[in-house]
């Protein structure tokens, strides 16, 4: 049988030769991304900025802004309506009631849900969700020092297994695919909730993984090409891992896919940040992490500890560890 | 690196067989499983995104504890210096900026009031062998009493403690099955019932504190001083919304007669004439000897009954109560009486709890979810398997046979911690998958490499697994780092999702690494191949 492959045997791509371009445009999404998020601001969830979330299936798919004119009748607070890829699901997002008791949400999610039962008939609430704001800002608060611990805890990593120089590089990459993740968010104006931050966790942890394992091959071949210049070591490194990232990204692509179009309403935007976040780490690999190495100054002979102590048992196969 | 004797291999198999075989409970119903009776059945818990239910968040007022902890003793004071030998003469006893100060009438007293203060705040040193209130004398005669933040905090967590177990309570009377009832934090309560459809009566037991109080009114008091919030020493004015006189309030003597605390029961009931529900109390046995002399001494005067600082209804006392018996009237349905009954039976909450998040799912939702997530999961997990196959072909095969096992002894570990699938969850197994065949496209990228370097079969499968092993060890950790963060920070389905990413970091390692290098070696051992096809 023939084997698949996609990726030719000893590629020799130029990955570097085309770096400033690639900062270039590096530089300019990112920009585009903060100047997207300044712009359009990120469709907050509930779950960060509180309120009452109702989820209303019906019979039939319902004109959203018949929906819109009821609830507005109600006087309950302005409502954001929205739907989803399931034509009879909405979601109506309505301001928590000035009244603290429990008693008022209470009553404002059942005259909705008993109204719209008696509009639309056949219409029934699947879930709902009420935040206030007290604990919306604790959840921003938890996710952003969950994502920044999360940041400079891999850096710390990388810095105590590698040089620091994959370090820095490493943690400017991360940045740039938070960046691009939010611009994305910004842009498509999907709703960014606590879902997002775990999509944004993981988005973070596989990155790394991606460049960590590049990381490990230029630390590979700087041991064995001592002499070789960093640019063509890198180079090298990306062409030799080249297989197994293509391999690794289209596998968790085709399982991501299935996800996204099967798995529901309440994962889409996960699935889809997941996406866009691989796709975005793998760029991220090669041409901020990567690249970067070079401008950070990383030499192939660097001073001592390191390179030289294993050098000499990493060259034979039958070197124990 | 590929040596594997014999019993290496036999206990690598012993493991993953019975791990996959403790997985199998899970595929079942719970009905299903409760029959199995000796055979171990701990299953997966579903979370409430995908059995449907409510999640709700309390959060305690503190405020109000400090305040009716300042209040008791204000009251505690009172009595003790009247009712001790000799008796204490005090005056203008107030609060006032969280601080609680009165007047001794003789200054002579001062060491003996100090004793007697010392008695009722718990002494010099609590059993914490922290004091509980400071107790300051200024001026000679005026003492001043400031709650320590130390016995506040100890106070709070005792209410928590106690709150907890009301809370409990309550739930477990609503009939509902496995309600999980968590204190979180300090002042935080988590409350997750499964497979509820309306959670308005749970809502409105948690609600309420439930904190029923008989006192006598004071009829001394002149209704526009009432309006004003005035009342005559020694009473206090409640509101009272359903007074037949038209004034929403009321005067009540400061003294409790009698508390909610000595009841033995409380039910629902029918009112034998009109029909209107009503809740019946039966006192236990202080308590109703107590009833039983207040009604006497005072027959022909009302009294109050009080729920929550507000009078639900103020009647005669006709003839004394002597049975230790009395029902509560009021403008009730059945339904509120009958969660009056509940809250009363289950005791008063020592501490006010209020609703900060709440989510709630129906179950059909979660049904959907489950549907929608399993069979994105099987499609993804087939969609890697042909793709593998393809690939790498023998190894390929290896490989998705560990990713399935994985899948198992996730599921089976996860049954084991108790731990529970959540939808987020769903997608962590996804991505499990895509990380445990990452572990073998590096193994395998980094074999055909070998191969090509020109090594040997075995030479390139060994360095194979060696080189890539770092990598993938590596990788792991950064996993577990935003793992563990995810997990301690995040709540909900960020927990949900870390949950499973962790458990699936550990078991494919072992799957993806160990397992498929046990596979290659015994193929390799028994078949010596002259070349391989990677």
């Amino acid at each position: 049988m023939r084997l698949l492959k996609l990726v030719p045997d000893n590629t020799n791509l130029k990955f570097v030769s085309l770096r400033k371009w690639a900062f270039g445009l590096t530089i300019l999404l990112s920009l585009a991304a903060v100047g997207l998020v300044f712009a359009k601001g990120l469709n907050m969830g509930v779950d960060f900025v509180g309120g009452v979330l109702i989820e209303e299936r019906f019979a039939t798919p319902p004109s959203i802004d018949a929906v819109r004119t009821e609830v507005d009748r109600l006087g309950v607070g302005e409502a954001s309506i929205q739907s989803f890829a399931d034509p009879t699901v909405l979601s109506i997002r309505l301001p928590i009631p000035e009244s603290t008791d429990e008693g008022a949400t209470n009553a404002l999610v059942k005259k909705v849900a008993d109204d719209l039962a008696v509009k639309f008939p056949g219409a029934t609430f699947s879930k709902y969700d009420t935040i206030s704001g007290k604990v919306s800002d604790e959840l921003i608060s938890k996710g952003l020092l969950a994502v920044g611990l999360a940041i400079l805890g891999i850096g710390l990593f990388a810095v105590v297994r590698f040089e620091w120089q994959f370090g820095v590089s490493t943690v400017v990459a991360i940045v740039h695919d938070l960046l691009m993740t939010l611009g994305f968010f910004a842009l498509t104006q999907f709703e960014f909730d606590l879902n997002i931050v775990a999509a944004v966790l993981t988005i973070v942890s596989y990155s790394i993984n991606d460049k960590i394992v590049i990381d490990d091959r230029i630390r590979e071949n700087m041991r064995r090409y001592r002499k070789m210049d960093m640019r063509e070591i890198i180079d090298l490194s990306v062409n030799e891992t080249l297989p197994r990232t293509v391999m690794t990204s289209v596998t968790i692509l085709l399982a991501l896919t299935a996800m996204l179009v099967l798995g529901g309403h309440v994962l889409r935007g996960f699935t889809a940040a997941m996406i866009l976040g691989i796709v975005v780490g793998t760029y991220s690999s090669i041409y901020v992490s990567s690249s970067l190495l070079i401008t950070l100054g990383l030499r192939a002979e660097p001073e001592g500890r390191k390179g030289d102590r294993d050098d000499a048992e990493r060259v034979g196969p039958k070197a124990g560890r | 690196m590929l040596d594997f004797p014999r019993w290496k291999v036999a206990s690598i198999i012993g493991l993953l067989a019975v791990l996959c075989a403790l997985a199998i409970p899970s595929f079942f119903s719970e009905s299903t499983t409760s029959k199995w009776g000796a055979i171990p059945h701990k299953r997966i818990n579903l979370g409430l995104d995908l059995a449907g239910g409510s999640y709700l968040l309390l959060e305690a007022d503190t405020a109000d504890l400090a305040n009716s902890r300042i209040e008791a003793m204000r009251d505690s004071i009172a009595g003790t210096m009247r009712n001790g030998t000799p008796r204490i003469a005090i005056g203008d006893i107030s609060v006032r900026g969280g601080q609680l100060s009165f007047l001794l009438r003789d200054p002579s007293q001062v060491d003996a009031a100090r004793e007697r203060l010392l008695s009722i705040t718990g002494g010099g040193a609590g059993m914490s062998g922290q004091r509980e209130w400071d107790i300051n004398v200024v001026d000679t005669s005026r003492f001043v009493l400031k709650p320590t933040e130390a016995g506040l905090q100890q106070a709070i967590d005792t209410a928590m403690k106690d709150a907890t177990e009301v809370v409990r309570r309550r739930i477990d009377e609503l009939g509902t099955k496995e309600p999980t009832i968590v204190r979180q934090g300090a002042t935080r309560i988590v409350v997750q019932v499964p497979g509820l459809q309306n959670p308005q009566a749970l809502k409105n037991l948690l609600g309420k504190t439930a904190k029923l109080e008989f006192k006598l009114v004071d009829e001394t008091a002149n209704p526009a001083d009432l309006v004003k919030g005035i009342a005559p020493v020694g009473s206090q004015v409640i509101p009272y919304p359903g007074n037949p006189q038209g004034i929403p309030f009321i005067a009540v003597k400061r003294s409790v007669i009698i508390s909610g605390d000595q009841l033995a029961d409380a039910r629902q009931e029918f009112e034998p004439q009109t029909n209107a529900p009503q809740v019946a109390i039966t006192f236990d046995a202080v308590g109703g000897r107590r009833f039983a002399k207040v009604t006497q001494e005072n027959t022909n005067k009302p009294f109050a009954i009080i729920l929550d600082n507000s009078v639900i209804s103020a009647p005669n006392i006709n003839e004394p109560i002597l049975g230790g018996r009395a029902s509560i009237s009021g403008n009730f349905t059945v339904e509120s009486a009958n969660s009056l009954a509940i809250s009363l039976r289950s005791g008063k909450l020592p501490i006010n709890l209020k609703i900060i998040a709440e989510s709630t799912v129906s179950p059909d939702l979660g049904k959907d979810s489950i549907r929608a997530g399993v069979l994105a999961s099987i499609v993804a997990a087939l969609a890697v398997i042909v793709f593998m196959f393809v690939t790498y072909g023998r190894f390929g095969l290896y490989a998705n046979l560990a990713v399935v096992i994985n899948i198992l002894v996730i599921v089976a570990v996860m049954a084991m911690l108790n731990a529970t699938l959540t939808l987020p969850g769903i997608a962590g197994f996804v991505l499990t998958i895509g990380t445990a065949v990452d572990a073998n496209v590096l193994i395998n990228e980094r074999i055909r490499e070998e191969r090509r370097r020109g090594r040997n079969i075995v030479q390139a499968v060994e360095l194979g697994y060696k080189e890539a092993s770092r990598t993938i060890f590596e990788a792991n950790v950064t996993h577990a780092i935003t793992g563990v963060i995810m997990l301690l920070l995040g709540s909900g389905p960020v927990k949900g999702f870390a949950v499973v990413l962790l458990i699936g970091i550990c078991t494919s390692v072992f799957t993806a690494v160990t397992f498929t290098r046990m596979l290659v070696a015994l193929w390799l051992r028994k078949n010596r191949p002259t070349t391989i096809n990677i």
